[in-house]
């Protein structure tokens, strides 16, 4: 620690810091433009001159370090001031030159109103310019369907090209140029290739990088903004959605450091015109194999029919990957009040199981720490695809150095360089019996991190496949087990139990031509063809794959129009909120299923969300600790469990990272990114 | 300075490598980096690039990029950083850059430039109609004394006047290749018509033995240089000797004034503060 005298007020600080954050700590504001907490500094923007006792000049604050002060001539501690005349000037001064190639066109910018330029000019503006040239103009560049530019904007912070070589792992941006004709460009006006691109948005101080698909839509003063989690991965980024009226507008990420930090992928950020898109907004019943639209009793009454007429053995429930635990709770209380043991929302053949523990399906090193592991053992899973914002953080755990990464699965460009141990089951075999490098590597490390994704899971050796990597993760005070679920509701599923009671039929038993009827909760990620000619009650928000099989519709709400909770992969608690209604005659899941066990004569104990939720945390109170991760309950059962290996390739089960989901599928502008990156896909093949 | 872009698609080649000359010296290169350093020897290359091709095209900048293991962006952002990069074909006989700075200025770069514009094309980095010759203008290149002065390839040529610059590029056009340095009848830097200054020592006062023998060997080898015969310079040494005295002047063309800044001619010395003493 180190002493430090910030406007006359003496502070503590670590020798290590830079002046800014000094004197922030302090209480001081400072102005800043280049400087970014999550990037290197790169000490060009000048905005945030301070002043240091001694010192001939005002200094760029964000780039001195704390330590690099030298005391008084007595051994005082070094003085630093951030509120005198000569640090207003100095600012002013900087400002003055930054406004003066940058176009006062606020009013038809669309970063105005949530502008740092705008508003430091605010504070260290003048009212006119003493310049009488022609301002730069600077040509607009083409860098992707989701990055607008306007690029004579731009004041060359190069917080854009910091982000896409150091945290996006891509390197596509670049400055070209020097001095005053820089220009901030991809590689001949190619579109980035990262998943986290849309972060440029939000990191530019400026309007020159802007959302294209959000363009000229609103002002954020007009904006109500909802503060919420992203369900598109299991991740569980917190989001803020901003509305207008009945309309999400946008998705803005929201500051997490457990679990996103400060990014969000492109697919929670851009799935904003899938929410519109391709909506259920009525029931429909199948009438003479035409869907046909109906009244919400017409719909219960067809339901109730069938119910009538099928045996429970023959009745099933699968939950798909945007399902709530509120929901969840409610059609498994349904399903056990009709006697149906068939329950599921994992995907066909996965070998989780929560009767291991909670331990054996969590992400139990938790994201925050995957910056302490000391290796990292990836298997079966592309965490760039599967989680965009996950992957950033093991990439910046192996940008800070020393740590072995290792994968068994699809070799991938990960951003980060691995050694590649094969294909599958085989390679972890040899894993496990100590062959190889990684191995030794991974025996020594103290806190290994061991991620399993979906494609090693769901398989018919799943169960062995979780506990090879529960034993090589296992250390003293530390269970590496990662499991990387894909769907948003995975944990809270098995969490309220929504798996197959006793003598119940699984997912693939399910599709395997074991029910008469089926109620698919936003199931679309199934093959539904193996539902053969079951009746099929689909209860969703999108017409896609469910819907187009489904017998009797009921329309549901979508993410951002209902308050849900979700578990994260990682097993923290989180909480949707609604930032807009329903569409049309849209209802949320829980009042659907509570309205349909009414008809169904099983009434479900609960008239409102208040009083499900209370039903569920007193089930299971972990619930009730929003944003907390329960103790998982000590080690899994997957000791237990006989490892015994079969041979083939994990495969990952996401083949195109934008579209997941019936949102994503039904979103013009992540259609246009997933045709990109398959484009790119072929070139590099060619 | 303006805004430097890739040329056009049409002028870029459809692909480019290395010689097997230049593959084996980029291999020697390359391992002067410890490895995973390897993108420290981009402008080594760059250079060799234009070097072999006179310009850096765009797959050079794709093929460096790869040979390094580098983004392709962070390439040609050292491409177009560094001036000395032609992103642009450039004759094919000459490349002349004017350096249009101060000194070369005020002794006449701006004539120098009128002629490129002239005879080569009205703006620089365009090619001349035959396709021979482009130009353009530079930033000092430390041959101040000769001014004004321009550099082609690798070669500079000085003490220029619009004339002996025609010739120059006349010269080039014929095939030829034109002596390099400069252009009038001085040893380099040094005063027109021979040596002025320092004579007693070429006469042998005070000097280590065999200096003598080294110096005469130098004079020699300038005179033959300058087709000047040896023994002319012998006696030119002499005379020089003579009208060598204190107190006296001399400026950077060569030209004698007396103590008290009178030029022989009868001209005012125009900068007295600014010569040399050499008494």
């Amino acid at each position: 620690m180190a002493k430090l005298i910030v406007d006359g007020q003496e502070i503590d600080v670590a020798a290590e810091a830079t002046l800014l954050q000094a004197c922030e700590q302090a209480g001081a504001e400072v102005p800043r433009f280049c400087f970014h907490e999550r990037l290197s500094i790169a000490g060009n923007c000048r905005m945030c001159l301070v002043e240091v006792k001694g010192s001939p000049k005002p200094v760029a604050s964000c780039a001195m370090a704390v330590r690099d002060l030298r005391p008084g001539p007595n051994g005082e501690p070094p003085v630093v001031n951030t509120r005198t005349p000569l640090v207003k000037k100095a600012r002013e001064g900087v400002m003055e030159f930054l406004l003066i190639n940058h176009p006062l066109d606020c009013p038809i910018c669309d970063q105005g109103g949530e502008c740092d330029l705008q508003d430091q000019a605010m504070a260290y503006g003048i009212d006119a310019s003493r310049y009488a040239l022609n301002k730069r103009a600077v040509e607009d560049k083409y860098i992707g369907p989701l990055v607008a530019t306007m690029m004579t904007r731009c004041i060359q912070c190069t917080r854009c090209v910091r982000f896409t070589a150091e945290v996006a792992g891509v390197g596509d941006l670049g400055a070209i140029g020097r001095g005053e004709d820089m220009e901030i460009t991809t590689y001949l006006h190619s579109a980035m290739g990262s998943e986290l691109q849309g972060n440029v948005v939000d990191l530019c101080p400026v309007g020159a990088l802007t959302s294209r698909p959000y363009a000229y839509t609103a002002r954020p003063w007009e904006l109500t903004k909802t503060e919420s989690v992203d369900v598109t991965d299991a991740v569980g980024s917190a989001i803020r959605v901003d509305s207008r009226g009945r309309e999400v507008l946008r998705i803005l990420p929201r500051l997490n450091e457990a679990v996103n930090e400060e990014w969000i992928s492109d697919k929670a950020r851009h799935i904003v015109d899938g929410l519109k898109a391709q909506r259920l907004d009525r029931p429909y019943v199948r009438v003479g194999g035409r869907l046909q639209p109906a009244s919400w009793a017409e719909a219960f009454a067809a339901i109730a029919a069938k119910v009538a007429a099928t045996p429970a053995a023959r009745i099933g429930a699968i939950a798909g990957d945007f399902a709530s635990v509120e929901e969840l709770f409610a059609l498994k209380a349904l399903m056990t009040s009709l006697g149906v043991a068939n329950i599921d929302a994992r995907p066909a053949g996965s070998a989780l199981d929560p009767s291991l523990g909670r331990a054996s399906y969590l992400f139990n090193p938790t994201i925050a720490g995957i910056e302490d592991a000391d290796a990292i053992l990836i298997i079966g899973s592309n965490p760039r695809k599967e989680a965009a914002v996950l992957n950033a953080r093991i990439r910046k755990r192996w940008r800070a150095g020393n740590v072995a990464i290792g994968l068994i699965g699809e070799a991938a460009d990960l951003t980060y360089k691995y050694d590649y141990l094969g294909a599958g089951a085989e390679s972890l075999a040899a894993l496990l019996g100590g062959d190889g490098a990684f191995a030794e590597k991974l025996a020594a490390a103290k806190k290994p991190l061991v991620i399993v994704g979906e494609g090693a899971i769901a398989r018919a050796d799943g169960k062995s496949v979780l506990a090879a990597a529960a034993k090589l993760g296992a250390r003293d005070g530390w269970n590496g087990l990662a499991v990387l679920h894909t769907g948003a509701s995975r944990v809270g599923a098995l969490d309220v139990g929504f798996v197959p009671a006793d003598g119940g039929l699984d997912t693939a038993a399910m599709l395997a031509g074991g029910v008469d009827m089926a109620f698919l909760l936003g199931a679309d990620e199934i093959d539904l063809a193996g539902l053969g000619s079951a009746f099929v009650v689909y209860v969703g928000t999108h017409g896609d794959a469910g819907a187009h099989r489904a017998d009797v519709i009921l329309p549901g709400a979508a993410v951002t129009e209902k308050s849900g909770t979700y578990v994260n992969t990682e097993g923290r608690v989180q909480l949707a909120n609604r930032a807009v209604f329903p569409l049309g005659e849209a209802r949320e899941d829980w009042s659907i299923l509570r309205a349909l066990s009414d008809v169904l004569g099983k009434r479900l104990p609960f008239d409102s969300l208040a009083e499900l939720r209370a039903a569920l945390y007193a089930s299971a109170p972990h619930f009730a600790a929003i944003e907390e991760i329960a103790d998982a309950g000590g080690a899994s059962g997957l000791g237990g469990v006989e490892i015994a290996l079969d041979k083939g390739a994990f495969v990952s089960p996401i083949k195109d990272f934008y579209l997941t989901n019936p949102a994503a599928r039904a979103s013009k502008v992540l259609a246009e990114c997933s045709a990109l990156a398959r484009s790119r896909v072929q070139v590099a093949a060619e | 300075m303006a805004v430097r872009r890739l040329a056009p698609k049409e002028v870029q080649p459809a692909s480019f490598a290395f010689t097997a000359e230049n593959e084996a010296w980029a291999a020697a290169t390359i391992a002067k980096y410890p490895a995973g350093r390897e993108a420290s020897a981009v402008i080594p290359f760059l250079m060799r690039a234009q070097d072999q091709e006179g310009w850096v095209s765009e797959p050079a900048i794709r093929f460096i990029a790869e040979k390094l293991g580098m983004n392709t962006i962070r390439v040609l952002e050292v491409a177009t950083f560094y001036t000395q990069f032609q992103l642009a074909p450039i004759g094919t006989v000459a490349h002349v850059q004017v350096c249009g700075t101060t000194p070369c200025m005020l002794r006449g770069a701006e004539d120098i430039k009128h002629v490129c514009q002239n005879r080569i094309h009205h703006d620089p980095f365009h090619l001349s109609a035959d396709g021979k010759f482009s130009w353009e203008e530079v930033e000092c290149l430390g041959s101040c004394v000769n001014a004004p002065m321009v550099l082609i390839d690798r070669d500079t040529y000085e003490d220029l006047t619009p004339e002996s610059f025609g010739q120059l590029l006349d010269a080039f056009e014929r095939g030829e290749t034109p002596k390099a340095g400069t252009q009038i009848d001085r040893p380099h830097g040094g005063p027109a018509g021979g040596e002025t200054t320092l004579t007693e020592m070429l006469a042998g006062a005070g000097r280590p033995a065999g200096a003598d023998d080294m110096i005469a060997a130098n004079m020699a080898a300038q005179g033959v240089a300058r087709g000047v015969d040896p023994s002319v310079l012998a006696s030119a040494s002499a005379q020089a000797d003579v009208s060598h005295k204190p107190g006296a002047y001399t400026t950077l063309d060569g030209a004698w004034y007396t103590e008290g800044g009178k030029h022989p001619s009868g001209s005012v010395d125009p900068a007295p503060a600014s010569v040399r003493r050499t008494g």
